[in-house]
């Protein structure tokens, strides 16, 4: 009989220990999965993790390491500060749209006029999309109660129609040839978010990136607001008495992780996507949930955690065009090892022994 | 536009189709969380039905079959969040969302080689006389089986709910889990079940979208429909036939933005598909200053110390 016993305190070797556990768990299973589609698991599993960062054509790919990563990054950190309080933003694919709509937009309204501040402008637009949209549910959470979980879901899809109306209607390339999408910022020089060193991946998206990672240490651990969040997310009662202000947490959490997508939707259009288009989203708000968990709501752990999520679309991507593996095996890959994670986190807080339930 | 092209008759008959599959899956959230479990996962176990359903009743040419897969497969995919919430005792909310996302992504794959065909058609039910009747008839009697057995299923929750012992031990279990097992019912067991079941509805509504709603298989093709039904509880303020009422109301609402969409009314497309959400937040904002009848361990885990 397996016993559980719950330990007075999490214990901090498990709780670093899981997530090195949980992707050797999913590479495992990962592995029989892949070799249920057909293939040959060690080579697709090498393929994945291996020829990203040291194959033959690595230099390619590591630069895609910054641009995948980067707003997974951006995105998680922003969610992980919620997360902590206990304040569900499941929304953030809709945040990240909406940055991109406004950014893209103050952008294309400059066009074809060239200034030095435009893309600042862009920046702002992008996260004031996204703070926006994040705002939605957090003053319904504040003034009616309303479950933040389902608004701010709710809203993706509100956000993907408004994506498909502005790459259709109102953003539309006026000499696209009747395509839809926007004009490509990439061609638009005050508005294009170039590698700041050219072919490195390193754009700005990368650089808010590192600046958020360090934002988030400092606040969590050298700042009132930080020690509130912990606070309430541990202790819900315990932070009342100590005269948090559970409405302003609400607000500010929900807003710094709304304006962060923002940000990397503004940065992702500006940049690596170049234009608004329908399809223009895929999914890093959805994926960076997991990031958050993978890196245990933690900013260097997250910082960690979006470089091993970016690694699994590139080397999805390798997977799909070497091997034939399916796209979708790399969804149910990244799927697993958030259940991994989770279903191991039982070590973590509880002590398991496999002794005889006495019987009293 | 012509809106005179839009049929009332046609319009009721449809919506009670596009409301069957957002009942089906919050008819079983309803008994998830009514044993206190939040399960943020029926997106997920809503299009592993969809897949599934739609697999095997192409393959076995039957659509009974198909929707008796896509409840038994909704079931068994559940049984992840039962190992996530009640033996690893991991976050409700994220395990729900674990189960979403893991299940966005293996429909996808088992879905591949489904894409572009048309699934084996299940007859409506026609019962003489009754269905020939003029107006009533198409309404109220000339639809399919799943229909009805979404409405069953409303009235035999509302009835276990309320007058047997069964629901008193579930609801009891929900309300405070410490004091059911002090009386010595067995919690998790007892939850495991409330999910399952909850799997299973959820995996039938996803089924009726691809087997009935739409006829086909697509990527993603719940497209929020479970994150619907997990408001929908919420609206029904856990009452089985607000529930009904509830997804009639959405279901009324898809179908008329799908009208105007189709009579060509002056707003664009996007913000007629746009409106269901839409309201779907109105209608939670305006409902949730009410939450004295949430199960009052809703989204606690259970373990039992001592």
């Amino acid at each position: 009989m397996i016993r559980l016993e719950k330990r007075p305190q999490p214990s901090r070797a498990w709780s670093l220990a899981t997530p090195l556990v949980a992707v050797l768990a999913t590479m495992l299973f990962g592995g029989l999965l892949f070799a249920a589609l057909g293939k040959d698991p060690v080579e697709a599993i090498r393929t994945i993790f291996w020829e990203p960062l040291f194959g033959e054509f690595a230099f390619y790919y590591r630069p895609q390491l910054l641009i995948k990563g980067a707003p997974l990054v951006l995105i998680a950190i922003g969610l992980s500060l919620g997360f902590k309080a206990g304040i569900w933003n499941i929304g953030a694919e809709g945040q990240y749209i909406m940055g991109a709509i406004v950014g893209a937009s103050v952008g294309l309204a400059f066009y074809p006029y060239e200034a030095w501040y435009i893309f600042p402008l862009m920046v702002i637009g992008g996260a004031l999309g996204g703070w926006i949209w994040a705002m939605i549910p957090a003053v319904l959470k504040v003034r009616f109660g309303t479950n933040e979980i389902l608004v701010s879901l709710m809203l993706v899809y509100v956000a993907e129609q408004l994506l498909a109306s502005a790459s259709l209607r109102f953003l539309k390339n006026p000499e696209g040839f009747g395509f839809p999408g926007s004009r490509n910022l990439q061609s638009y020089e005050s508005a294009f978010n170039a590698d700041l060193i050219a072919g490195s991946g390193m754009h700005w998206g990368v650089v808010a990136a590192l600046i958020a990672v360090i934002f988030a240490y400092v606040l969590l651990n050298r700042h009132m607001v930080g020690f509130h969040i912990r606070l309430t997310g541990e202790a819900p009662r315990a932070a009342k008495f100590a005269g948090v202000n559970p409405a302003r947490l609400i607000l500010l959490c929900l807003g710094m992780s709304g304006a962060l997508a923002g940000l990397a939707g503004l940065f992702e259009v500006s940049g690596p996507a170049g234009q608004i288009s329908i399809d223009f989203n895929v999914g890093y708000g959805f994926t960076a949930i997991i990031v958050a968990f993978l890196g245990r709501l933690h900013p260097v752990g997250i910082l960690l955690a979006g470089g091993l999520m970016a690694l699994t679309y590139i080397g999805g991507d390798i997977a799909q065009s070497n091997l034939g593996l399916p796209s979708a095996a790399i969804q149910v890959f990244q799927g697993m090892l958030l259940f991994f994670l989770l279903a191991l986190d039982l070590l973590t807080n509880f002590r398991v022994s496999l002794r005889k339930v006495e019987v009293a | 536009m012509d809106l005179s092209a839009i049929n009332p008759v046609l319009l009721i008959a449809s919506l009670m189709v596009a409301a069957t599959p957002i009942l089906l899956a919050a008819i079983g959230e309803l008994v998830v969380e009514k044993s206190g479990v939040l399960n943020l996962g029926v997106e997920g176990m809503m299009i592993i039905g969809a897949v599934s359903g739609f697999a095997i009743a192409v393959e076995s040419g039957s659509p009974w079959l198909g929707f008796v897969a896509s409840a038994v497969a909704g079931a068994v995919f559940s049984l992840l969040f039962v190992l996530l919430t009640q033996v690893a005792k991991a976050n409700q909310v994220a395990s729900g969302l674990a189960l979403t996302l893991t299940g966005l992504g293996l429909s996808a794959l088992l879905g591949q080689s489904y894409v572009g065909i048309r699934p084996p058609q299940m007859g409506k039910l026609d019962i003489p006389l009754l269905s020939d009747l003029p107006v009533i008839g198409p309404i109220l009697f000339g639809h399919d089986p799943i229909l009805y057995l979404g409405i069953a299923l409303t009235a035999g929750v509302w009835a276990l709910l309320k007058f047997t012992r069964a629901g008193l031990v579930l609801r009891a279990v929900g309300e405070n889990h410490d004091a059911a097992h002090a009386l010595g019912y067995k919690v998790i067991r007892i939850r495991i079940m409330a999910i399952m079941f909850g799997g299973a509805c959820a995996g039938l509504g996803g089924a009726y979208i691809s087997l009935i709603r739409v006829p086909q298989w697509t990527e993603g093709m719940t497209a929020g429909v479970g994150w619907i039904a997990l408001a929908l509880v919420v609206f029904a303020s856990w009452k089985p036939w607000r529930a009904l009422l509830g997804a009639y109301l959405f279901g009324g609402v898809t179908v008329v933005q799908l009208n105007l969409q189709a009579a060509g009314v002056a707003i664009p497309v996007e913000y007629l598909a746009m409106s269901p959400y839409v309201i779907t937040i109105i209608v939670l904002v305006i409902l949730s200053a009410d939450k004295s009848s949430a199960p009052a361990a809703l989204g606690r885990n259970f373990h039992a110390s001592r």
